[in-house]
């Protein structure tokens, strides 16, 4: 009796990936999950640092799929590996700062490494083609297999049939005939196989699952290297971006200011690693400086935090600022107007 | 058995369940890792990669508002 055969998944949490994963594991295939995590996942954090989420459940969808599958999964950390694919994709960005194709090769390799490591035979991916404008379109897929080493070692389970025969399919592992030719941007096959086969709660991330594809996001991104001068990252700066409103009113310094109890809460925990304030004389938000700055901008950034706590609109706030060793002193300000801070100091 | 603790705080999911994973890589069957967090996510996310990975979950209790789990490694 032939031994079993073996597959790494890349799980990201969504459906694609759970759709392929059970595709395979129909076919008798022992599949375990793989999960990286680059510190731009757009799960996770978000969930734990915003309070408006707390009426969706704090799931990490990637463990809940690998417990709906019955599988294995493990999560990788590659936050340091992944800053060379950030700083200097190969095949160029998106529409914002996000290196999708780059990105994918990386994964698909980090997974043949595991696969090779841990005696699997082949990698299965949820990608569809044509379904995202960069790293899965019919040109692109094939990049993906030659330049991350996996070749014909790569199945693609949702999309193999408008794709080359790989080698589980050329070996008989796999029977090609029950793979399927989904390709574009509608969900509906995936739904139906979903229905199928039972999935009902499974995660829909309206903007994918990585920040870097948010403008937003990648404005502050690209500010933080302009205003230090240098490309390059932190695993805190990664995390400090998703939160609080970032203003920069002048160049060498950039206040985020929370903008709920959970961000502030949060933010809270870097009190060690930067400048903060918060309204001693009414209730208000936490701020963080980033940069080094005088006195005269601390008082500006104490007149900028009034002004998006309680006591906004009275005639003086009483702000406390706290050095990082956690010295504090309180100074008295004027709030300023919101006509005052100026539209091009957010970031 | 062995008692062995990880200090997860100030990080948040996935990463007190990636070092919990990487911890009990080293661990043999039967040691117990009592797990101390900031972030509550930790409260679904270790047990569900406990459950995964066949590990038992003995406690998952808040601390003085640290979340804390108490896993045995099978």
């Amino acid at each position: 009796m032939s031994q079993q055969k073996k597959a790494v998944a890349l799980i990201s949490g969504g459906l694609d990936s759970m759709l392929a994963a059970k595709v395979i594991m129909e076919q008798g295939i022992h599949v375990e999950g793989i999960n990286f995590f680059t510190g731009f996942c757009v799960e996770g954090h978000t969930h734990a640092i915003r309070k408006r989420d707390t009426d969706k459940p704090k799931r990490n969808n990637s463990l809940w799929v690998a417990e709906q599958l019955g599988i294995k999964l493990h999560i990788i950390d590659i936050v340091e590996e992944y800053k060379s694919v950030l700083l200097n994709p190969q095949h160029g960005y998106g529409s914002n700062m996000n290196p999708c194709l780059d990105c994918k090769i990386f994964m698909v390799n980090k997974a043949r490494q595991w696969m090779m490591e841990n005696h699997f035979d082949f990698i299965i991916t949820g990608e569809v083609v044509g379904q995202r404008p960069m790293s899965q379109r019919k040109q692109t897929m094939p990049i993906v297999a030659a330049e991350s080493g996996a070749a014909d070692l790569l199945l693609r389970p949702l999309s193999a049939q408008n794709l080359p025969l790989t080698l589980p399919e050329l070996q008989g592992w796999i029977d090609r005939a029950k793979l399927f030719n989904f390709s574009g941007r509608s969900r509906k096959p995936q739904m139906a196989l979903a229905k199928q086969y039972g999935f009902i709660d499974y995660a829909q991330p309206a903007g994918g699952c990585c920040f870097l594809t948010d403008e937003s996001y990648s404005l502050k991104l690209v500010d933080l290297w302009n205003a230090r001068g240098e490309r390059d990252y932190t695993l805190d700066d990664v995390m400090l971006l998703k939160v609080g409103r970032h203003i920069r009113p002048k160049p060498h310094f950039k206040i985020i200011i929370a903008r709920e109890d959970g961000e502030s809460r949060f933010m809270s925990g870097y009190k060690r690693d930067f400048i903060s304030m918060n309204c001693a004389s009414h209730r208000g938000p936490l701020l963080l400086i980033d940069g080094n700055t005088n006195e005269d901008d601390l008082l500006l950034a104490a007149e900028i935090l009034a002004r998006y706590g309680q006591g906004r609109e009275a005639e003086e706030v009483e702000v406390t600022i706290r050095d990082r060793e956690g010295t504090e002193r309180n100074v008295i300000v004027k709030p300023l107007l919101s006509s005052q801070i100026q539209e091009e100091w957010f970031v | 058995m062995n008692f062995e603790t990880l200090n997860a705080r100030r990080l948040l999911c996935p990463l007190p369940v990636i070092r919990t994973q990487d911890k009990v890589k080293t661990m043999p069957a039967g040691d117990i890792l009592t797990v101390t967090c900031t972030d509550p996510g930790v409260m679904q996310d270790i047990p569900a990669w406990c459950r995964i990975n066949g590990h038992k979950v003995l406690e998952a209790k808040v601390d003085n508002g640290e979340y804390v789990i108490v896993l045995e490694v099978v």
